[in-house]
């Protein structure tokens, strides 16, 4: 298998007719892991939502390319089938529809008609991965996210991204709002997913979980794009010194929030 | 008036003969001239926002008998897919056109005293007890509709439950309709005594060889005190057939009863469901779910009446719209003056699958009384975008999202089905409609 690659170029994205993301530059490549830092309402999520094709967002102009193919003439669910994963940071609830139901439509829904996935096969590959996130068997069977916690439904984002195998993830804040031992499993979730088959970009606001999951490079964003790349150490400096400080050293002074 | 006389397509004789046949007792041959006589004089119920006047309610054939079968195996498909295993071990009736075909109560409830038979074998073995619960808790001068049910009766199961006897099994009944223009006139009656405990669940189903058939059918459920009805239906009737459905209880002190109702006639239908809570405790838990396709056009009236003290109900009706139908859901919860502690709760929402499709939740509440709580809840909207979304994001495709969650949005009524095979039915039906 060739090395899935992600391609965005000057992406430009607006949101109800206000301008967001300004000429957003990212490369990825299988077996990478990238940091996507910023303070808020630079427009990081947004990023996200415009590459899986949330309905309220439009791109303007510019470029997302996913092995050679144009993301942004697919729907949503021909994205997802091509290769793109969104853990979501308000991950939806669907009263009367099992987590296991979900997973296996999903699934098979890649897989395409006349070759779904043998249901043993299923059932045990569900189990492991559950165990794996120390997850009680009693989910596959509750309606999805309905009921859960905030913790319960990021770990069930990363289930759902270790059964659908994608080649490019993208964790939308993922670590907000969790305990450090959620944080461990959605780490550990992650870091089990690695190999040259399997990129993975993290938007986060903070520097600790990146603590668990080792990124390869580290972007910052701000004012709807990309202001400085680095190796880990960028996150490090950017923990130490803050947003403020970051700011003062790249000289951004206008600092025109924007709306996620 | 009289020109609506002349649109019965049978007269005092018709009926004197059908019921002659029967060898009923006299005073349910007179019951059904009395029935006659006000389907002439009184109108048609006035369904809010739906036009019934060129419904067909009365021409067709009430007179279809079928032979009775001695052997499950011996029955349509259609039926024997909802029953358990099929082994014959369960507590049913099974009634085909307008004959009860097939019977079974287990020894051991025999020994108890329950009683579970059909309407012409109550008549013969129960006449007296019969009598004193047949249209109760409903008026036979309602409207024409229950007076034609009076007068026309063919088909209908009598349940009885004597005081303190908890049934855990639970009883089912089948109705199917196959001949040519079929009419069912069915009448059932569920007894449960003092401190009794059952599960009914019935399922009305016909063959599209039926064509332009009707359904006229009365359920009333006398609930003792301290005992407890868990009542579910299916309602799966062909696309040419009208359907007049009324279900009512009547609930004693500390009695409750659960409605589990999945009524997914494909046909023009007008259902009456109503609970009254009259004694001091009692309880009402009301589940209904449908699905309105193609051009048809339904009415659905629940209502609950809060008489005793401390009376207690839910009631939650969920819908989908697709096509050109028309469905008008009316919730009506009543705390009459004196009803002091009850609460009564109402959540009626209703998801649009076309833009061709109507769908009108009304909320009423009606109370008389100070020292109450009571709330309700009514939306009419689309198919969550966010959720769609989210769904699509895995890779499945729009449509079956859309199936889904319109799936998952009327499961809660699917789990509360008792039987495994009414379970099937309804989960069948709702992917079939749907689709």
């Amino acid at each position: 298998m060739t090395v899935p690659e992600l391609k965005i170029n000057d992406l430009h994205v607006s949101v109800e007719g206000k301008s967001i993301v300004k000429g957003f530059d990212l490369n990825m490549k299988g077996g990478e892991i990238h940091a996507l830092m910023g303070p808020n309402g630079t427009g990081k999520s947004t990023v996200a939502s415009a590459l899986m094709g949330h309905p309220k967002y439009s791109v303007t102009s510019g470029q997302a390319l996913l092995d050679g193919e144009n993301l942004l003439d697919m729907s949503v669910d021909e994205r997802a089938r091509a290769g793109m994963f969104l853990a979501m940071q308000y991950p939806s609830e669907v009263s009367g529809v099992t987590n296991a139901d979900f997973l296996r439509t999903a699934i098979n829904g890649r897989r395409g008609e006349g070759n779904e996935i043998p249901l043993m096969k299923f059932i045990k590959t569900l189990d492991k991965k559950m165990q794996m996130l120390e997850m009680d068997q009693a989910f596959a069977e509750r309606y999805v996210n309905e009921g859960f916690s905030g913790g319960e439904k990021k770990r069930n984002e990363i289930l759902q991204l270790m059964m659908l195998e994608p080649k490019f993830a993208i964790l939308d804040e993922i670590d907000s709002g969790l305990d450090i031992d959620a944080l461990k499993w959605v780490a550990k979730g992650v870091n089990s997913m690695r190999s040259e088959n399997f990129g993975c970009l993290i938007i986060t606001h903070y520097q600790r979980l990146l603590n668990y999951i080792k990124p390869d490079k580290v972007h910052i964003m701000m004012q709807g794009r990309i202001v400085k790349t680095g190796g880990p150490e960028l996150a490090l400096q950017l923990e130490k010194e803050g947003y403020d400080g970051m700011k003062a050293e790249l000289g951004i002074t206008d600092d025109e929030t924007v709306e996620a | 008036m009289s020109m609506q006389l002349q649109n019965l397509p049978f007269d005092s004789e018709d009926i004197a003969k059908f019921s002659r046949d029967r060898n009923e007792p006299n005073w349910f041959s007179e019951l059904r001239m009395k029935g006659l006589n006000l389907a002439e004089e009184l109108p048609l119920p006035k369904p809010e926002k739906t036009r019934i006047a060129d419904w067909n309610f009365t021409d067709f054939n009430y007179d279809t008998s079928s032979a009775a079968v001695n052997n499950l195996s011996d029955l349509p498909e259609d039926i024997r897919r909802l029953m358990n295993n099929g082994d014959g071990a369960g507590n049913v009736l099974v009634h085909v056109n307008s004959s009860a075909v097939y019977h079974h109560l287990s020894q051991e409830l025999i020994d108890q005293g329950v009683i579970y038979t059909d309407l012409a074998t109550a008549l013969r073995d129960h006449s007296d007890l019969f009598a004193k619960y047949y249209f109760k808790t409903t008026s036979i001068k309602k409207h024409r509709l229950t007076a034609l049910n009076a007068a026309l009766a063919n088909g209908g199961s009598f349940l009885y439950i004597p005081r303190n006897v908890v049934i855990s099994e639970p009883v089912q009944a089948v109705y199917y309709q196959n001949a040519p223009s079929a009419g069912l006139v069915a009448h059932t009656v569920v007894v449960a005594e003092q401190s009794s405990a059952v599960t009914f669940v019935e399922s009305y189903l016909s063959d599209p060889i039926v064509g332009k058939g009707v359904a006229n059918i009365v359920s009333e459920v006398v609930v003792g005190e301290n005992a407890q009805v868990k009542y579910g239906a299916v309602d799966e009737f062909s696309d040419q057939m009208i359907t007049y459905v009324n279900r009512q209880a009547e609930v004693a002190r500390d009695g409750s009863i659960q409605w589990a109702l999945g009524q997914m006639n494909d046909g023009n239908t007008l259902s009456e469901n109503a609970t009254n809570l009259q004694g001091d405790g009692a309880a009402a838990d009301i589940k209904a779910v449908s699905i309105g396709s193609g051009s048809q056009k339904q009415n659905f009236d629940n209502y609950v009446r809060h008489v005793g003290k401390a009376t207690k109900s839910q009631l939650l009706v969920r819908a989908a719209q697709k096509d050109a139908s028309n469905s008008i859901f009316n919730a009506r919860t009543k705390i009459e003056h004196g009803a002091s502690g009850a609460d009564g709760e109402q959540t009626q929402r209703v998801l649009m699958l076309s833009d061709q499709a109507r769908g009108d939740a009304n909320p009423i509440l009606l109370i008389d009384e100070y020292d109450v709580i009571a709330g309700h809840a009514a939306s009419v909207g689309r198919v969550d975008p966010d959720q769609l979304y989210y769904l699509m994001s895995r890779g499945i495709k729009q449509e079956t999202a859309e199936k889904l969650i319109v799936e998952g949005f009327l499961a809660p009524i699917v789990d509360l089905l008792p039987i495994e095979g009414v379970r099937k039915q309804l989960a069948t039906l709702i992917e079939r409609k749907v689709g």
